[in-house]
């Protein structure tokens, strides 16, 4: 059970203060001309004050675009491997949406079930995250159709939900979120015994989730993929705005004998992401990627992970250069008999 | 026949109409700029049989393009031109589609001209620095690159790694390679036609860099300069091509 609290919105000021003196840096939304990206911020100042969702996801700093798994040195014909570099810094993110939130547990999924990435585990235990409820939504997002809410606490350490102006409600959820409130409890009063939810936006369920994964094996002869991704010009934009999408390409880069090896955001959108040394390609045209795309989030990750692939944020429709709009191909196929 | 339809909210789509009775959902506004000439070499687009397109002058200008790099010949599309004040034109040929765009100057209009004349007020580290910024933000997605038309090759620089050419990853060397590359790849080719800067992500302002040089190929060789590559000649005497 949460313990429920509440905080003056002109305490935040003080709190990210003892968050830095407290050794973490805070990565927060910012406006940047219409880009809402996560950036470095000492103050609460420097917070977008009004956007529905950041233009990239907080998923940059769990399993950043690229980063460094190794470094090696060659000697004649011998490789060494020298010491990375790569060391994750304690880190808050505060007002990460809770449909990116809960993305956390499907990267996870993939990085710590089965096999432990140690790179990646070492990330998500140094970063904390503070969640800030949905106050609005638009005609793109459709977390409720795939288990979350505007409200929903899964993946937060704490969530805040503004009450009025002023007022944060803060729900402190786990060790790290109370680790973070120990740091300036008088900042922290009673009062938390509201209901939240009239404060949230109203996201309607737009589509059964358990009757597509259900429905999908039987379609992936349909013409429809076909029908749906004909405009789709295989660009990445899709896989690297998506809080969940967690596939990755390895890029070794040497200068002289020594070198280093990066782990690359990848994309099911690209001709050449299943291509094989042998020239053969399973995937060969867009409308195998795109069902890739779906199967992968609504039918694999479900049946072999236990985890929905997709946390209704609607990055991927909102950015889509030629409009693709995942909730509207979902609701397309569904009809399809 | 490819042409532009309602999407969703009040965006257009590019539709694929396969059927006379379909055909009443096109529709031709303000809204309808994207480079439809993207859709001819695409697999499955021309796995539907011989398409038309409807091609507004940026589009007209692709496939003149495409003919020139002979991705295109007569006979591969039929093409429903729109002029720039909105008027249905007949094209019988390809031929006849190249010799109506090329009198048409490529030419930028005054907001362009502005940007760019802010661009060039800057000092050479102000700029440097402008586009490292916007260059940190890319996250190699490659949607530049599969919104332009002119971005056709099967196999592009950055996708070889024996050799690297480019550097892959999405840092800020890469990023800033990859741009400069592409902006380089297009010298000559790109119509301006505006996607790459629709179609990226994070915004980043890159037909800038290709304004700039239209710009620079407008002044030092005239607005109805020839396609250099078209204009090759194995008999060249300058050295440095061969």
């Amino acid at each position: 059970m949460a313990d429920k609290k509440i905080i003056r919105k002109s305490s935040l000021g003080e709190l990210f203060k003892k968050i830095r003196s407290d050794g973490k840096r805070i990565l927060a939304p910012v406006d940047r001309g219409g880009k809402i990206l996560f950036e470095y911020v000492d103050s609460p100042g420097s917070i977008a004050p009004d956007y529905i969702q950041t233009t990239l996801s907080a998923k940059d700093t769990l399993l950043p675009r690229c980063e460094e798994m190794l470094r090696f040195r060659t000697e004649q014909k011998s490789v060494y491997l020298e010491e990375s570099l790569n060391r994750p810094e304690p880190t808050l993110i505060f007002g990460v949406r809770p449909c990116d939130a809960r993305s956390i547990a499907v990267l996870n999924a993939v990085y710590l079930i089965n096999y432990t990435d140690d790179i990646y585990r070492q990330k998500i235990d140094t970063t904390t995250i503070v969640g800030v409820s949905c106050a609005k939504c638009d005609e793109y997002c459709f977390c409720t159709s795939v288990g979350g809410s505007p409200g929903d606490t899964a993946g937060s350490d704490m969530l805040l939900t503004q009450m009025d102006n002023d007022i944060y409600l803060a729900e402190i959820l786990t060790d790290k979120g109370k680790a973070i409130a120990a740091l300036a409890p008088e900042l922290f009063a009673e009062g938390g015994d509201v209901d939240k939810n009239k404060h949230c936006a109203d996201v309607p369920v737009r589509f059964d989730v358990k009757d597509l994964s259900k429905r999908l094996p039987g379609v992936f002869e349909d013409p429809v993929w076909i029908a749906q991704s004909l405009r789709c010009i295989g660009c990445g934009t899709c896989s690297y705005v998506c809080p969940a999408c967690t596939c990755f390409d390895i890029q070794d880069e040497t200068d002289g004998n020594r070198g280093v090896r990066l782990r690359c955001w990848d994309s099911c959108g690209f001709a050449q992401f299943t291509l094989h040394t042998s020239g053969h390609n399973p995937r060969e045209v867009q409308s195998q990627r795109w069902r890739q795309r779906i199967m992968h989030k609504f039918s694999y990750q479900p049946d072999q992970l236990d985890v929905i692939g997709c946390v209704g944020c609607g990055r991927c429709s909102r950015t889509c250069p030629v409009d693709m709009n995942i909730l509207q191909h979902i609701t397309d196929i569904l009809e399809v008999h | 026949m490819i042409g532009y339809g309602e999407g969703s909210g009040n965006r257009v789509r590019a539709i694929f109409i396969q059927k006379p009775e379909d055909a009443d959902r096109l529709i031709l506004d303000d809204r309808c700029l994207q480079n439809l000439a993207v859709y001819l070499p695409k697999h499955e687009v021309r796995a539907l049989g011989k398409p038309a397109i409807v091609a507004r002058v940026p589009v007209l200008r692709s496939i003149q393009q495409l003919v020139y790099e002979q991705q295109l010949k007569e006979g591969d599309i039929a093409v429903i031109g729109v002029s720039d004040d909105g008027q249905v034109l007949d094209f019988p040929d390809l031929k006849s589609v190249g010799d109506f765009v090329s009198k048409i100057p490529l030419t930028l209009t005054p907001d362009e001209q502005a940007a760019l004349k802010k661009l060039e007020a800057m000092s050479r580290e102000e700029r440097w620095n402008f586009w490292l910024e916007e260059m940190s933000n890319c996250i190699k997605c490659y949607a530049c690159r599969a919104s332009c038309p002119m971005c056709y090759c099967e196999r592009c620089t950055v996708d070889c790694n024996q050799p690297q050419w480019i550097s892959v990853p999405a840092h800020a060397l890469g990023s800033l390679e990859w741009h400069i590359m592409r902006a380089m790849h297009l010298a000559g080719r790109c119509v301006n036609c505006g996607d790459c800067t629709r179609a990226c992500p994070v915004k980043i302002p890159l037909a800038l860099l290709n304004q700039r040089i239209i710009a620079d190929i407008v002044d030092n060789f005239g607005e109805k300069a020839e396609y250099a590559l078209a204009a090759f000649k194995p008999d060249d005497t300058e050295d440095f091509i061969r």
